[in-house]
């Protein structure tokens, strides 16, 4: 069995920015993560199959909706504790972060935002102890990039509206309980509403044969003449903004996320080029290799001032969505690289399943285009510092 | 039954270590620390196994140390203690830190006092020990099982190989060792109770330490491995003989 012998790394001296409170939640989700994870994931991810068993241990390290009032059933920590849960549990396995951030920023928190008080009640204590759950249905077969061209659709039947479409890409969905799904109204207006599993005519298909995010379910949501009481659809929230919030409160989580996949990739190429000898010499003391290492510690270094920085911003409500995908882009690239860097210092060792290098480096693939793709968030900070869209 | 478990801080394991002013002092700048792993793993988390099973009494954590030990000590209590004693003063040694614990423990009335087996940084392992003697109670180490039986502990004690099976009436000292717990990582619901959960801050009784140290001094670093193919036995026998000097 693979033991978990990651070292955290801290070169400006970070966790003095940080709480008590926020130390010991790190620490115990880190705790978890080796306890729980790493044990299993490489097995899970290898067999493409989401270890359902982590279910129960996600809900009580706080994983499912921190930041959800306690009266929901949330825990109601602040936007760093979130962010430092989605670090740890990605510097396990992105999959595992994936199902987290669905289930807190795409599920519970909409539900919290735009839901009646009855749907706040009926669903998220539910999903806080993962009992339920969720998925979210917003990208289409023919509409990743530009959602608002969306054509799932929704008709008024009087006590119920009839939902048709389809979903595609969609974490969670083949084995959740609810879904939370965005689609228009006869006048083309987005609407949010929850379609629960057993409504007739609502069906999960599997997307088979991904090489990314192998330990994440994903697949389709179909909705055939489903009949979705008007209860179930959120009374206020119209347009893309809705499910943009979403996508928000997410891609901040997913920033602090990819951290955690290059701090594990950076600790374990660094323990990797201390103790493998070619030339009578470790790894570690060849120029090239110090470089690669160095300038990996810089890039994390960068990120984590950064993001803890726009983590003090969400607290105060006044990180704007540009902000978050200046930080989602940049984060993500750079543990992509580092994945790719890391890999070749373990030379033939870093493409097996020994190391959690690979993997990190193909989830990252998936994360790199999930929520936003690189180039959609460039385009968000073009159009943010010029006032001028490049989308159309 | 109230149980009272005594924590220490440590510094982590991956931790740096240096020191400073001439070798007289540990050098506490950016190292991280953590609660002693047997008092945590295996001392407080039997504790409040016991607890549990018993259905009565409160689990008290007790740490001799100044303000920023408070982060250790909301560790504990995100487990599962009921309350924490924090003595305020530097553990100057083994004697002011048991005697401190001590005195403390004889206004209160426990029936069992729980300490790790050792520390992981000065591995004196006489706490436990020392808090016993001062408060004329019986001592167990190391125990690696322990279960209560109305008014006594039966213990078992790995020791040179062998188990011995001991009991002993409260109020009584152990020092627990591996196989008396397993770890158990804090829940975010124990974490969100730790935040108003009492740490009481007591000052410190009069009591000199008995020990001052003089110099921290490295280990020598370790000499390398000599590497033998299994098929030349002699050269292994050589080695041993003159090299090495044990045969
Ligand atoms: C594993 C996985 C899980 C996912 N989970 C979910 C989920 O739970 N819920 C959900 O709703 N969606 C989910 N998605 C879908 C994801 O959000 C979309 O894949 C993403 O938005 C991109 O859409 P697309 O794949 O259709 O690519 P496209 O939009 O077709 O883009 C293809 C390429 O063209 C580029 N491009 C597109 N438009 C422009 C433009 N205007 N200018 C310049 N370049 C452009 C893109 O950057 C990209 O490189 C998931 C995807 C994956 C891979």
């Amino acid at each position: 069995m693979h033991t978990d012998k990651y070292q955290h790394h801290d070169y400006y001296l970070m966790d003095e920015l940080l709480t008590d409170e926020h130390k010991l939640i790190r620490e115990t989700v880190r705790s978890w993560v080796k306890k729980e994870l790493s044990p299993i994931i490489e097995d899970y991810a290898q067999r493409a199959e989401f270890p359902k068993q982590l279910v129960n241990g996600l809900a009580d390290i706080g994983a499912f909706g921190p930041y959800i009032p306690t009266d929901y059933g949330g825990q109601g920590l602040d936007q760093i504790s979130y962010g430092i849960i989605m670090q740890e549990l990605e510097r396990g396995d992105s999959g595992i972060r994936s199902t987290a951030s669905v289930q807190s920023s795409l599920v519970m928190y909409p539900i919290y935002t735009f839901g009646s008080e009855e749907q706040r009640q009926k669903y998220l204590p539910k999903l806080a102890t993962g009992e339920w759950i969720g998925s979210f249905g917003l990208t289409e077969p023919s509409h990743g990039s530009d959602p608002g061209s969306m054509v799932t659709h929704i008709k008024d039947m009087g006590d119920y509206v009839l939902l048709n479409g389809a979903k595609m890409w969609i974490s969670n969905a083949p084995f959740c309980n609810l879904a939370v799904v965005w689609a228009k109204d006869e006048n083309g207006v987005i609407r949010g509403m929850v379609v629960e599993r057993g409504m007739e005519g609502f069906s999960t298909p599997e997307t088979h044969n991904k090489w990314s995010l192998r330990a994440s379910a994903t697949g389709e949501l179909v909705f055939d003449n489903v009949k979705v009481p008007k209860e179930n659809l959120f009374p206020d929230i119209r347009g893309l903004k809705g499910p943009l919030s979403c996508l928000n409160s997410a891609r901040y989580g997913i920033a602090w996320g990819a951290i955690g996949a290059a701090l594990d990739c950076y600790d374990t190429a660094l323990r990797y080029a201390k103790e493998r000898i070619q030339f009578n010499k470790p790894l570690a003391s060849f120029q090239l290799q110090q470089k690669k290492l160095a300038e990996m510690i810089t890039e994390i270094t960068k990120a984590q001032l950064l993001t803890w920085r726009l983590g003090v911003l969400k607290n105060e409500n006044r990180a704007t969505p540009a902000q978050i995908s200046m930080a989602k882009r940049n984060n993500v690239a750079m543990a992509l690289h580092i994945a790719r860097e890391a890999r070749q210092i373990l030379g033939a060792m870093g493409i097996t399943g020994e190391y959690s290098i690979m993997r990190h480096s193909m989830n990252l693939e998936s994360v790199v285009t999930y929520e936003g793709t690189h180039d959609i968030h460039l385009l968000i900070t073009g159009m943010d510092i010029t006032g001028i869209s490049a989308f159309q | 039954m109230n149980i009272l478990v005594c924590i220490s801080k440590v510094p982590d394991t991956t931790s740096k270590i240096a020191f400073t002013d001439n070798n007289t002092r540990f050098d506490s700048s950016n190292v991280q620390y953590i609660v002693n792993p047997s008092d945590e793993w295996y001392a407080l988390v039997r504790a409040l196994e016991l607890k549990e099973q018993l259905g009565t009494g409160k689990v008290s954590i007790i740490t001799v140390g100044l303000a920023e030990d408070d982060a250790i000590i909301r560790k504990a209590l995100a487990i599962g203690a009921d309350d924490a004693i924090r003595i305020n003063a530097l553990p100057a040694d083994s004697f002011f830190v048991a005697s401190q614990i001590a005195e403390y423990a004889k206004t209160q009335d426990y029936k069992l006092v729980l300490t790790g087996k050792e520390t992981i940084d000065y591995n004196n392992a006489e706490v436990g020990g020392m808090v016993a003697e001062l408060l004329g109670w019986e001592f167990i180490t190391p125990a690696n099982k322990l279960d209560v039986e109305s008014d006594k502990v039966r213990v078992e004690s790995e020791l040179g190989g062998e188990i011995l099976v001991l009991e002993a009436p409260m109020p009584v000292v152990i020092s627990a060792a591996k196989g008396m717990a397993d770890q158990r990582i804090p829940n975010m619901r124990g974490i969100m109770a730790a935040r108003t959960k009492p740490i009481t801050v007591v000052e410190p009784f009069n009591v000199a330490p008995l020990v001052a140290i003089q110099k921290f001094e490295m280990p020598p670093a370790k000499a390398g491995v000599k590497l033998v193919d299994p098929e030349n036995m002699e050269e292994l026998v050589r080695l041993l003989h003159d090299e090495a000097k044990v045969i």
